[in-house]
């Protein structure tokens, strides 16, 4: 019962941000829908059990990548956006088709799945931390050096040249 | 009543009886740092307003409550309404997950003295921790105004920055205490060492709890490292353009922010509720003797944090970048591996 | 609409999907397609969660952690591009950066 009531709550106001991101024409909107989105997927986490996921998708997602996207908008201070004729064509073709499409899909999903139950188990951070560094070791380092990567890549991307 | 509506009235009720609470503290909290700050300074600090300034706070509040709320003309209004609102329920939630004491008994009812208490409390601290950096960097962006844009993308680039400092300072504790429910880590820190010394984490975690001021004093923007409000050279910085209620609501999440902080230290450095048992008084008073530790120790963090506002300069903001990035940093990683080797060659 | 299932989850897993997609594809401004990118991200992520819940196992959730950690990589890449970019043509639409094009 709760279950259900807090699913749709968060679920509508999931897309619902969704939605809304692509609505708004000025950047920043977008990204706070966005922070919306993350904040309401974190919950429908906590849903699930997964607690350690729940929260490392606020404290990196909500907290690192959104800030440096917000961050990003205010340093450009990027304006309301123009549509162009194509991009017009592509809204009135574009939202329709995929429309059409999701609805094919939750069909075809609610046919193949029927009601496939949820399992019962909590992903705390004990378990995930035995699995991270015991069973995906490999793939862990190679995931940090990617992140080294990227951080040297960032700041040699955006860093002046010296006059 | 089904159990589900129990817990949500009780969950009601406790939060409203700890916010009545923490807001109260803050207004007082406010009239101590007046106080100690003028005493330091050689002055008297608020005394017209009752028996030693004691009403200042309530007299701040009608002021505040009154006031005009001018919203200047060229701001961008949904966020500059928005932004302080959001700082302050950040600042608020994040006091839901911390424990002040062991069961409240009532009669025959009983319930943990803490709003909820969650498995990953200590990562929702640093999620909530992280996520407050918006209302700053919003009201600096929507005000627009060039005092404003600087002392929020500086709060902005110095939150974010000592975040990482302050989540790795903490990671000494949980190493040793192997668990990241705040509940957990205050009971481990019952008992002494050698049967004199109080069995804190502070002791053998005192790098990790300087790492840990250091960056929560830069997380809560209070001097040495005021940057986003340098009042000499920004105004105000962030809140400029804010009067009245909204920005009482920056100054409230602000003071929240230091309560947190001084809570978070108490439980994991300084054995939260644990202290010498007062065996001299009555039952009755023994229930609240834990409630009464805790509350004592926050308060000499909070004496720590005006003590230190009243000594210290402030910062240059590239010493302060410098400093976050080159030697907060370090120390914490080394810390941790310290830590960690000691784990691993203790434990069989 | 009784229990929650797995089948809900999916379906507004591919409600976000769609919409990150109509994002890509629509927008100019370069900022909100990588936001959309990163909501078709999410939409993944929690995919795999729903899954991992699902099958009663937790790699599931780790491959999901796996992601917001790539997420974070392309998002600090993305933008210093997107920067880099700006300071060259000041402008953040997509269809004007067209160098290459002719």
């Amino acid at each position: 019962m709760m279950h259900t009531v807090l699913f749709i709550i968060f679920a509508v106001v999931c897309v619902a941000a969704a939605i809304n991101l692509l609505a708004q024409r000025h950047p920043i909107n977008s990204a706070l829908s966005l922070i919306v989105v993350m904040g309401s997927l974190a919950l429908l986490y906590l849903l699930l059990g997964a607690e350690f996921v729940a929260a490392v998708q606020i404290i990196i997602y909500a907290g690192a990548i959104m800030v440096l996207f917000v961050f990003t908008i205010m340093l450009l201070n990027a304006g309301e956006e123009e549509l162009s004729k194509s991009s017009r064509v592509a809204i009135v073709f574009g939202v329709p088709a995929v429309a059409v499409i999701v609805a094919a899909l939750a069909y075809i999903l609610s046919r193949g799945a029927g009601t496939a139950a949820l399992g019962d188990f909590i992903g705390g951070p004990k378990e995930i931390g035995r699995l991270l560094f015991r069973d995906f070791l490999l793939p862990f380092e190679v995931t940090s050096v990617l992140i080294l990567i990227a951080i040297m890549g960032a700041v040699v991307l955006a860093r002046r040249e010296e006059r | 009543m089904p159990t589900w509506a129990q817990f949500v009235l009780l969950s009601a009720a406790k939060s409203v009886v700890v916010i009545i609470i923490l807001l109260t503290a803050v207004a007082y909290a406010v009239w101590l740092e007046r106080k100690v700050v003028g005493r330091m300074q050689n002055r008297w600090g608020p005394t017209r307003v009752g028996p030693f300034g004691l009403l200042q706070p309530l007299a701040d509040g009608i002021k505040f409550i009154l006031k005009e709320d001018i919203i200047p003309t060229n701001v961008y209004k949904p966020l500059y309404i928005a932004a302080p609102m959001i700082s302050v329920a950040l600042a608020l939630m994040s006091i839901a997950v911390v424990p002040f004491g062991e069961q409240l008994r009532f009669g025959s009812f009983s319930t943990p003295a803490q709003i909820t208490d969650v498995n990953v409390a200590l990562l929702v601290l640093l999620g909530v921790t992280s996520v407050a950096v918006y209302g700053v960097a919003l009201a600096g962006w929507s005000s627009n105004s060039k005092y404003s844009l600087l002392g929020s993308l500086r709060a902005s680039a110095q939150m974010v920055s000592y975040e990482a400092s302050l989540g790795l300072s903490l990671i000494g504790v949980l190493l040793l205490s192997g668990s990241l429910s705040l509940r957990e880590i205050v009971n481990g820190q019952s008992g002494t060492y050698f049967g004199f010394l109080p069995r804190w984490n502070f002791f053998p975690q005192f790098i990790a709890f300087f790492v840990y001021l250091t960056a929560a004093f830069a997380e809560t923007n209070r001097i040495p490292f005021d940057l986003p409000e340098a009042e000499t050279e920004l105004v105000a910085g962030y809140h400029t353009e804010y009067s009245s209620m909204k920005f009482a609501m920056f100054f409230m999440a602000e003071y929240t922010n230091m309560f947190t902080v001084a809570c978070v230290g108490t439980l994991l450095f300084f054995g939260g509720w644990h202290g010498p048992a007062l065996t001299f008084l009555p039952m009755v008073v023994q229930s609240f003797v834990p409630l009464f530790w805790f509350a004592f120790k926050i308060f000499l963090f909070l004496f720590l944090y005006i003590w230190i506002r009243g000594t210290l300069p402030r910062f240059r903001y590239d010493q302060l970048m410098a400093f976050g990035w080159k030697v907060l940093l370090p120390i914490a990683l080394a810390n941790i591996v310290l830590t960690s080797l000691y784990i691993g060659l203790t434990t069989p | 609409m009784g229990e929650i299932s797995t089948i809900h989850y999916l379906v507004v897993a591919a409600a976000l999907f769609a919409i990150g997609t109509i994002g890509v594809l629509t927008r100019r401004n370069v900022v909100i397609i990588l936001m959309s990118i990163e909501l078709i991200l999410n939409a993944v992520n929690l995919n795999l969660v729903a899954f991992s819940r699902m099958h009663g196992q937790l790699p599931g959730q780790v491959f999901s952690i796996f992601i917001i950690t790539d997420a974070a990589a392309e998002a600090a890449v993305g933008l210093g591009i997107l920067i880099a970019f700006f300071r060259n043509k000041e402008t953040i639409n997509a269809d004007e950066v067209d160098l290459l094009k002719w």
